[in-house]
């Protein structure tokens, strides 16, 4: 993967992923807007969330044990992976031990994020994608850009031809004359699905919350592909990151509000599904839990990083970033697009690769993304503190093992200059004498092509003049040097 | 009451008719401000790009510049909420990691201290009319730290509103980040200029004469995007509009 | 090291910042915000938002209830319908034709696909959200009859199913049980953001609210 701005330069020039993405976005900013106003305890609803999480988070060890006991008293299994190998291998293994080669599936970012679908491919299991959008990605062998809407990237002519080309190639193949109405294309999913559901063995899933004190998973959704890989199969399981914790039944009061609203700018979503362990004749037989790591930790043990783990996976912040509007999912490399997945993705990964040590510095840090965050993360602050990390080096955790890193390579010229611009601010003898200089030159000044970095800049916009004189020139020629200190 | 005017770096060198204009409008409302000269940058280039242990020294200058007075008095939104937002967490950070110093305890006696000129106008002073005169049509751009780390809200506008002469047009879209975002303009130009040219679209279709901020690195970006598009809408900063008056134009 | 032990060694080990004698409870959580936003009329905000989400709402008494539902039964020319176990037996009296179909353990997904309809009650309503929620109790039946045939009509008792807002149905429900919530028919946004009734679920959603 290229680093974020060779990816998103490419997309900013995609006219049509450009619309498709401004128009996507802007409606359900509005919309999310509109669902939030109409509750008058917003705030105090958001600060009960991120202090769940916080109170969750520094305990989660205590938590995770005690959602262990709850699962499994309720009938369900439990299964711990330390990392993305670790779930696929324990998540291939009891599928196998089904006897089946088929499975349907809940969008989850978590098996997305560990590949899930390839690691039961090589194992000859065939996974079936079951939300709309996700099922659009698959067909058209593409990646999801986007955490609510995976599709986003994707207009109705577009899917139109995804579903007429490819469903033949999985299954029951597209109505002849599929028109691009969204109602259409919706019918044409639930035909291409239907058999699949109802001849299910095995459905996987993730989890939007897991509740400590009783084991109760809960998802929630709106096409119903959830609730039918949910209840209809034999074995459900269900992969879950360990921050996805609560620690009481009563906690879902908070996050049932928060979360569609924040996503879907919904009042609530259509389908909300919470069960525990098994159910004698209703639902799945055996139910295994998988609580996955995978960086997890490691992002806890960064006292400043560590919020990024509230996050409920709303996608509000993507909906408001001018950066994700232009550059598209796609650009952030990873199963965490936007604002959040800058942060998390640098988190979980490292920041070895070029791809994300690049991935702190897409923002402009106007901060949309916190104002919106249902559970307060302050995104802009976790940006800067990861550049530290990328420009700096320094303790990290890695794989549960504290370690120092290198700074990144190709920030030395900016942090000389970062150097220099700091000893000339801390020297304003110094920085008078330059001020004065570029006063005095200040007609060789170039406006509009500045050689080396500052080219970037002068590509698309003009330099503002050097005036004659700086203010503290001014100040001292028409009030002297003693009215300041 | 002491009051210090906290220039920055920008309008320092690049913007001195804003800081002119500031002392024009303090003055006219009867506050004789001060000008420590040992100020220098507030360190946000720096802080926001990874450097944070290179910025601890423009803390400390600023808190050492700046100490005494009651209240420090800045024309821009984006350094003011470094001081106030940051400012507190740099020194914390150090002092956590055994540099502090008394890095926080100097912070916390000047961050909280530091306002935004339309917050010290409003909040202070008490005033939204200032005796301003201003003939043109203006559009208001709310940069993103005055919007959302500050929470200037509606103190611009009213200040705006409460000009004779000026008529204030809507903005669609106004709350979008311009693209300026300090080296992200540079880092991630692409992004950044379709930022841009999306806001310079909106000020230009809004038929306005002057687009007003009240953060002059933001206007850069903004003024140096229209003037290569070729607009002739003026980028303003608003106390430049403040200033200006019936009988001296600014 | 097994899985489990890693995993919580590397919590544990990452939460070296938090004082040994902290707890749980030693973490604020201010619960400062309201339990229920209090509309005024329950009844009528669960009727408007319910339709705001497409949910067909009727209205009757518990005289009235036999023919409504039989007369939307026959409405969508309803051939087949599930009886969950604990339905009340009035319920169907008047849906003359019908034939019934009960909820039982051997049935399989494709015999509930050839089924039309479904008939249940309801656990509790929430009426800011415009949710019904079903748990399995009597006249409810097993998650899935009320997830494949395409019609689904539910009988919610007004106004003692009925609460305001999310905390007050938390309250009234029993984590073990399983959980379904129900805000209106199948829907999604996949397409360019614009909402589009009936994927999965049942496409039609109809909610008679019966007072008593």
């Amino acid at each position: 993967m290229p680093a974020f701005p060779v990816a998103a330069a490419e997309a900013v020039g995609d006219a049509r992923l450009r619309g498709n993405l401004r128009h996507a976005t802007h409606t359900i900013r509005d919309k999310r807007a509109r669902a939030v106003a109409e509750l008058p305890d917003w705030p105090e609803l958001r600060a009960a969330g991120a202090a769940v999480k916080d109170r969750t988070l520094r305990h989660l060890d205590h938590y995770l044990e005690r959602l262990e006991r709850a699962v499994t008293a309720a009938g369900g299994h439990v299964h711990w992976a330390a990392d993305a190998a670790e779930a696929n291998r324990i998540v291939t293994a009891l599928v196998l031990a089904t006897g089946e080669r088929e499975v349907v599936k809940v969008k989850s970012m978590v098996t997305q994020e560990i590949g899930l679908n390839a690691a039961l491919a090589e194992a000859g299991i065939r996974a079936d994608e079951t939300d709309l959008a996700e099922l659009i990605v698959q067909l058209g062998d593409d990646l999801p850009s986007h955490i609510l809407v995976p599709a986003i990237h994707r207009n109705r002519g577009e899917i139109r031809d995804i579903f007429r080309d490819r469903m033949a190639d999985r299954g029951r193949p597209a109505p002849e004359g599929l028109t691009d109405d969204p109602a259409d294309l919706a019918e044409a999913a639930r035909l291409h699905l239907r058999r699949k559901f109802l001849d299910a063995k095995v459905g996987v899933s993730g989890a939007n919350f897991m509740v400590a004190e009783t084991g109760t998973m809960v998802v929630v959704e709106s096409e119903g592909n959830g609730r039918m890989c949910l209840t209809l199969p034999e074995t459900l399981i269900s992969v879950v990151g360990i921050e996805k914790v609560v620690p009481t039944w009563r906690d879902l009061e908070i996050f049932l509000q928060l979360l569609p609203r924040s996503s879907t700018a919904e009042r609530m979503n259509p389908y909300t599904s919470m069960w525990t362990g098994t159910t004698d004749e209703d639902g799945p037989r055996a139910f295994h839990l998988v609580l996955l790591d995978n960086g997890r930790s490691d992002a806890l043990a960064d006292t400043v990083g560590r919020q990024a783990l509230r996050c409920i996976r709303c996608s509000a912040c993507l909906n408001v970033c001018p950066v994700y509007e232009r550059a598209g999912g796609h650009a952030y490399g990873s199963a965490y697009p936007g604002p959040i997945g800058a942060i998390l993705t640098p988190q979980l990964r490292g920041v070895t690769s070029e791809l994300d040590a690049s991935l702190p510095y897409a923002s402009s840090l106007c901060g949309a993304c916190y104002e919106v965050c249902p559970v307060a993360i302050d995104i802009p602050e976790v940006l800067v503190h990861l550049r530290e990390r990328v420009v700096r080096g320094g303790e990290v955790t890695v794989r549960g093992t504290r370690t120092v890193i290198r700074p990144a390579g190709g920030h030395a010229a900016e942090r000389a200059a970062m150097r220099a611009a700091r000893w000339v601010f801390d020297h304003p003898g110094v920085l008078r004498a330059g001020q004065r200089l570029a006063a005095r030159t200040r007609r060789l000044a170039p406006r509009r092509r500045l050689p080396g970095p500052g080219r970037a800049w002068t590509d698309t916009r003009d330099l503002p003049p050097v005036p004659a004189e700086p203010f503290r020139d001014w100040w001292r020629r028409s009030r002297g040097e003693g009215s300041g200190r | 009451m002491r009051v210090a005017l906290f220039i920055t770096c920008v309008n320092d060198a690049l913007y001195p008719r804003t800081g002119r204009a500031v002392v024009a409008l303090l003055e006219r409302l009867g506050v004789r401000v001060e000008f420590p000269m040992d100020q220098s940058c507030c360190g946000q280039p720096q802080y926001n790009t990874g450097y944070r242990h290179e910025t601890e020294p423009l803390v400390r200058r600023f808190a050492r510049a700046f100490a005494g007075y009651d209240h420090v008095v800045t024309p821009s939104g984006s350094c003011a909420a470094m001081v106030r937002d940051n400012y507190p967490r740099i020194g914390a950070r150090a002092a956590a990691e055994g540099r502090g110093g008394g890095l926080a305890g100097a912070v916390a006696a000047v961050a909280p201290r530091t306002l935004e000129l339309t917050e010290f106008l409003v909040d202070v002073l008490g005033v939204t009319d200032v005796g301003a005169s201003y003939p043109h049509t203006v559009t208001y751009h709310p940069t993103c730290h005055g919007l959302r780390a500050l929470g200037l809200g509606d103190r611009p506008r009213r200040l705006l509103r409460a000009v004779r002469g000026l008529e204030l047009v809507d903005l669609p879209g106004a709350e979008e980040c311009c693209g300026f975002g300090g080296t992200f303009a540079v880092k991630n130009a692409a992004v950044s200029a379709a930022m841009g040219a999306d806001k310079a679209r909106h000020i230009i279709g809004t038929g306005a004469a002057a687009v007003c901020t009240v953060d002059n690195s933001c206007q850069t970006h903004i003024g140096g995007t229209l003037s290569r598009l070729g607009s002739t809408v003026r980028p303003v900063h608003l106390a430049e509009i403040l200033a200006s008056t019936e009988k001296e134009p600014w | 090291m097994s899985g489990r032990e890693e995993v919580l060694r590397r919590v544990r080990r990452a939460l070296a910042d938090v004082p040994a004698g902290e707890t749980p409870a030693d973490v604020p959580v201010p619960r400062d915000y309201l339990r229920g936003h209090s509309p005024a009329d329950p009844v009528e905000t669960l009727a408007e938002r319910l339709m705001d989400y497409r949910a067909v709402v009727r209205r009757t008494d518990g005289a009235g209830l036999p023919a409504l539902i039989a007369r939307l039964l026959a409405a969508r020319g309803t051939r087949t319908v599930v009886v969950p176990a604990g339905l009340p037996a009035g319920w169907l009296s008047a849906a003359d034709g019908v034939e019934r179909v009960p909820d039982s353990a051997g049935q399989t997904p494709h015999d509930l696909d050839a089924v039309d309809s479904v008939v249940t009650g309801c656990a509790v309503a929430i009426a800011e959200t415009g949710t019904i929620v079903l748990d399995g109790g009597p006249g409810q039946g097993r998650r899935r009859v009320t997830l494949v045939p395409d019609h689904h009509v539910c009988v919610v008792r007004v106004p003692d199913q009925v609460v305001g807002s999310v905390p007050g149905a938390l309250e009234r429900l029993v984590p073990s049980r399983p959980l379904t919530w129900i805000s209106g028919p199948s829907a999604t946004s996949d397409i360019e953001l614009s909402r589009v009734e009936g994927v999965h679920g049942p496409r039609t959603l109809e909610v008679i609210l019966v007072s008593m």
